[in-house]
């Protein structure tokens, strides 16, 4: 039945009889097409993650072979060019030694295990550095600089020896496996210990050192953190006046806002010296300086998973209680707190799983020095730190790389375990709390 | 009861979400240019059965429906059939009204836009004949540039229902179009849809029976998914077939 | 410094107990309800106090250093004096790249989640699942992620592709007639780089070192055999995309934050409410014009939140940039998408750990800290204005 337009609102459209069969509106197919194509992309790279950190991570593993080692040392022309790059970028051309003066200014002097092993790093790279240049030079072939360059490879030799002979024996066997990443790979004092020394003539991987130092700092952040936080979100949502509510929320919005680095910052400034000065420590940076700056990392996010799980406990719950003559303080405590209790649960393990995982705090406030230790005024080396500290000086694809990878990969599997957990856990039971009776 | 110039007619057609049955068995004939109501107590199915007269509960997950809507000697539900097309034939006016947060003409002239109408005097030509025709031109032709948020509750309705005529349907489904207004707005959409049905097809759900009483040619009673008893109003209102209708329209329950 | 944080907590414990003291009590549950009012009363205000300490502390250490100068000029004297201005362009061209990447990602991945996807598919809640938690996971691991796979994959093969071109196409410009090697297949180390500048300026001229030391290799002005030109040149070529650099760092930054814009972008489309999408589509329009006439819209503000709380987090995290693009300091401006540049928070991190003499760079580094904090400050200030508008939207449509 064709639509009759004269006696319509709109003359200018006419609708054909309805019939079957169908239009094609090409726009419409494009664009759905470009917006699933998209967020195929998106999804893509988000699982892409799942998979290169662990793909990479194989690379510990991997076994240098002969011909390995010749495309090693091209790719370690390439770092070295990489290096030379950075010397020039850095505006002092000491910089190496720079920072190993600060280091002792901050006061981790005898922390025996790092110097060595920095004095390695930048040892082995100047070391590095000269022969190669000198090789290029080679490839000019003129008269003169071959006899230099074959002093200086000489020369350089001698030194690396000791270098050389150790990448043979690792040819024959890798320093990297399950078991030295976990159990003890060293001895020191013939006691068994666990080394993380991935530049030196052996390099020592162990995983142990790190992970202590991460999860010392991460209950040292939480010990301090969930109390706070736990406690300040009971008096916002029961106890505080609405304006005091009005204060305290957007405060700590804004503490959730500071860059990890502006916290690491302040760590390393002016809380390593109010806390050398209170309790005398001998290191300046230490775990304990570590675990404060996590907490004020964490403080927003138990606060505000805490505070949202209290504010959605029923409002009759509360009421019934206070009918029944308990006090606000009782209330909070034996019906607020037990109901949202799942939720505080949570908040403490995304709490943990931030600490765990923050780079920056831990790079500029613990130390960095790999001890195995009990004492926590002692400097600490956390997984992410070690990441961030040297991912930058690797060689691609090499051991060191791949080992940094695995700890990548142990990191991810944690944090991305315990938020699972957190979302599931929660979703669960606070279902069952507040609707599936 | 024979109806002629069926415009619209349902046969068989059961509905189901997931595995609850919400309509069973619906078979009737909505005559053209006439106004049909349907009643029934909330929950009996009634809008359910309005919507899906425009395919509109496709839109909600887990719908399944078996039996045949006609309209127009062609099955809506149909594989080959464009819902796009079928929709601009069959407008509907909600019962919360929706106007888009955008000015008033934007919101008239949103469905000719949709359907390739950029012209602007063209476009001012229907915005102005569709308020025009909604009875709503004289309150809103000051303040066309306006937000449509900031008209009336019945303003708002009525600005729907001619942003609903603007693209010329044939038939027009009301989910209870003045559940929400106050009397004065409500009486003004009554007169409206007198004046509507003239040219168009008018399906209206509604609870108040007065109302159904007013306004319709024809009323379909539903009660618990099913079609109970179909007829014309006024057959229905004073001397109903079925127990249940008699009870209903006379207020014992619902 | 001790000192000033003990008295500061004098001051919580008076001010609770002011405010404590309002409250009125039965006699029975006077004392413990007095004491854990004061317990939690302490701890927020303790939070409060200190966050105000560590704004005020850090405005105050760096105030004597901020300037317009400060803003305005690049770091002198081995980064113990000048300004901040290359880490402040750095920050900015990240953020940029970042969100121009990002945003329109994330917002499109939103609106397929939303629209398109099935709601209750196992397909879409393990897509959901995995947002959320990653969401979670630490931004170094995203770092590594750009190294492995940006740097490592792509930026190597980019280059191998690149690399080939330009070199072939070399070696036909050293094979032409008219070039300097025509008569004697020897030419000079200034012929060359005018010859390799006429062929291709936008490359060679990030090759310029390379150049350079060809001819130092030879001696100034000493011939050079073509072939010898032409080994040295596919030696020595810098990877130019295979290394970090400005894009993959802003690459893994939008990688980083497409979470967040993914979130808050969904956020929003969920207010959108229902009828408003039927009314649209029972006028005839498609699905497609649904989202661009009413979806999009509606979700502008969700949007616009994303991208701010994206360009915060862009201009405060340091960890994913680390090994991907950022450098302690450069002369110049990063002038194309493969520089590498400087970075606020990373300019933070050097000035305090890598310092020569951290007494003398005291004030600058605490100016930097604030102008970072002032900047993360303001955009996230702005995305809770526009959200608590939102949810309030939200609220009166329900």
């Amino acid at each position: 039945m064709e639509n009759n337009v004269e006696n319509k609102t709109n003359k200018y459209l006419t609708h054909k009889p309805l019939k079957y069969g169908k239009k094609f509106y090409f726009g419409e197919f494009v664009a759905e097409k470009f917006i699933k194509m998209v967020a195929l992309v998106s999804i893509v790279s988000i699982l892409a993650i799942f998979y290169y950190v662990f793909q990479e991570a194989t690379y510990a593993f991997k076994k240098p072979k002969i011909e390995k080692v010749q495309v090693e040392s091209q790719n370690s022309t390439a770092n070295d060019k990489g290096d030379l790059v950075q010397e020039t970028y850095g505006s002092a051309p000491s910089k190496t030694e720079d920072t190993e003066l600060k280091q002792e200014t901050y006061g981790t002097s005898s922390s025996k295990n790092e110097e060595p092993l920095k004095q390695e790093t930048y040892g082995s790279a100047t070391v590095k550095e000269e022969p190669l240049k000198q090789e290029t030079y080679g490839t000019a072939s003129t008269k003169e600089s071959t006899t230099e360059v074959e002093k200086a490879v000489s020369e350089s030799e001698s030194e690396n020896e000791a270098v050389y002979n150790s990448e043979e024996n690792d040819n024959a066997l890798n320093p990297v496996n399950l078991r030295k990443l976990i159990l003890a790979n060293d001895y020191v004092d013939d006691k068994p210990a666990y080394v993380w020394q991935p530049i030196s003539e052996v390099p020592k991987y162990s995983f142990i050192p790190l992970f202590i130092g991460a999860l010392k700092v991460t209950l040292i952040g939480l010990l301090f953190a969930a109390p706070l936080a736990i406690l300040a979100a009971i008096f916002t949502v029961a106890f505080a006046p609405k304006w005091l509510k009005e204060i305290i929320k957007p405060a700590i919005e804004v503490l959730a806002g500071f860059p990890s680095v502006v916290i690491g910052f302040f760590c390393l400034m002016t809380l390593a010296s109010v806390i050398q000065s209170v309790f005398h420590t001998t290191y300046r940076l230490n775990s304990f300086v570590g675990g404060l700056g996590m907490a004020m990392a964490v403080i927003p996010i138990i606060y505000t998973i805490t505070e949202d799980a209290l504010s959605a406990v029923p409002q009759y719950m509360r009421a019934a209680s206070l009918a029944l003559g308990a006090s606000r303080w009782q209330t909070a405590w034996k019906v607020l707190l037990p109901a949202a209790a799942p939720g505080v649960f949570a908040a403490l393990i995304l709490g943990f799983g931030r600490a765990f995982g923050e780079t920056m705090i831990a790079l500029m406030a613990t130390g960095n020095a790999a001890l195995v230790s009990g004492n926590i005024f002692e400097s600490v080396r956390t997984m992410a730190a070690t990441i961030g500290a040297e991912m930058a000086e690797v060689e691609f694809r090499g051991i060191h790389y791949g080992v940094l990878f695995l700890i990548g990969a142990v990191l991810f599997t944690v944090t991305f375990s315990l938020n699972a957990l957190a979302e599931f856990y929660v979703r669960k039971k606070l279902m069952k709390k507040f609707q599936g009776q | 009861m024979i109806i002629q110039n069926t415009k619209i007619s349902t046969q068989n057609l059961d509905l189901f979400y997931g595995t609850k049955q919400a309509l069973n068995d619906i078979t009737l004939d909505i005559p053209e240019n006439k106004v049909t109501a349907f009643i029934g107590p909330s929950g009996c199915g009634k809008s359910t059965f309005l919507r899906t007269l425009n395919r509109m509960n496709d839109l909600i997950d887990g719908v399944k429906i078996t039996g045949k809507v006609i309209i127009d000697d062609i099955d809506i539900y149909d594989k080959n059939i464009d819902v796009v097309q079928l929709r601009k034939r069959i407008g509907m006016v909600f019962q919360k009204s929706n106007p888009f947060p955008k000015s008033i003409y934007d919101n008239v002239a949103y469905g000719p836009r949709v359907n390739g109408i950029n012209d602007r005097s063209k476009l001012d030509e229907i915005v102005e004949e569709s308020l025009k025709r909604a009875a709503i031109w004289e309150e809103t032709k000051d303040r066309l540039k306006n937000s449509a948020l900031g008209l009336s509750g019945g303003q708002q309705q009525r600005l729907c229902i001619a942003r609903c005529l603007a693209v010329n349907p044939d038939v027009i489904l009301m989910d209870e179009p003045a559940s929400a207004l106050d009397p004065i707005s409500t009486s003004k959409i009554e007169e409206l849809i007198q004046e509507l049905k003239e040219q168009y097809t008018i399906v209206i759900v509604t609870h108040n029976m007065q109302q159904a009483a007013r306004i319709s040619d024809y009323t379909a009673f539903f009660y618990l998914g099913e079609l109970i008893e179909y007829d014309k109003t006024k057959k229905i209102f004073t001397n109903p077939t079925n127990k249940k209708t008699e009870e209903y329209v006379t207020g014992r329950f619902g | 410094m001790g000192y000033l944080i003990l008295i500061l907590m004098v001051i919580a414990i008076v001010a609770v107990y002011f405010y404590k003291k309002k409250i009125s009590l039965t006699k029975s549950k006077k004392l413990d309800e007095r004491f854990f009012v004061t317990l939690t009363g302490l701890s927020a205000v303790f939070i409060i106090i200190f966050i105000a300490y560590l704004v005020i502390h850090i405005f105050l250490l760096g105030k004597t250093s901020l300037s317009w100068e400060f803003l305005t000029t690049p770091p002198k004297d081995g980064l113990t004096g000048g300004g901040i201005f290359p880490a402040i362009v750095g920050t900015s061209l990240l953020v940029m790249i970042m969100s121009i990447i990002g945003v329109p990602i994330g917002t499109i991945t939103a609106i397929y989640l939303a629209e398109y996807a099935k709601e209750n598919s196992i397909f879409t809640k393990s897509i959901r699942f995995a947002v959320n938690t990653l969401a979670g996971v630490p931004s170094i691991v995203f770092g590594l992620f750009g190294l492995g796979f940006f740097i490592g994959v792509v930026g190597k093969q980019m280059d191998v592709v690149e690399t080939n071109r330009r070199l072939d196409k070399m070696e036909v410009v050293f094979n032409q007639k008219s070039s300097a090697f025509a008569d004697d297949g020897m030419a000079n180390g200034n012929e060359i780089s005018a010859l390799l500048a006429k062929n291709d300026k936008a490359y060679w001229s990030t090759q310029e070192e390379q150049v350079k030391l060809l001819s130092e290799v030879y001696g100034e002005g000493n011939p050079i055999p073509k072939t010898a030109a032409i080994k040295f040149f596919r030696e020595r070529l810098q990877p130019r995309w295979g290394q970090p650099s400005l894009i993959w760092a802003a690459l893994t930054m939008a990688l980083l934050t497409l979470p967040v814009v993914i979130v808050s972008v969904e956020e929003a489309i969920k207010t959108i409410p229902r009828d408003l999408r039927e009314a649209s589509l029972a006028l005839g329009a498609t699905k497609f014009m649904t989202i661009l006439r009413v979806v999009i819209p509606g979700a502008l503000p969700g949007i616009l939140t994303g991208t701010i709380l994206t360009i915060s987090r862009g201009a405060g995290e340091v960890a994913p940039i680390l090994f991907t693009g950022v450098a302690y300091y450069l002369p110049d401006l990063p002038n194309t998408v493969s520089s590498q540049f400087m970075h606020l928070g990373y300019h933070i991190y050097v000035l305090a750990t890598q310092s020569t003499n951290v007494e003398l760079t005291k004030s600058l580094q605490y100016a930097t800290t604030f102008v970072l904090l002032a900047l993360t400050f303001a955009l996230n200030f702005t995305a809770v204005l526009i959200r608590s508008k939102i949810r309030s939207k939200a609220g009166s449509h329900s």
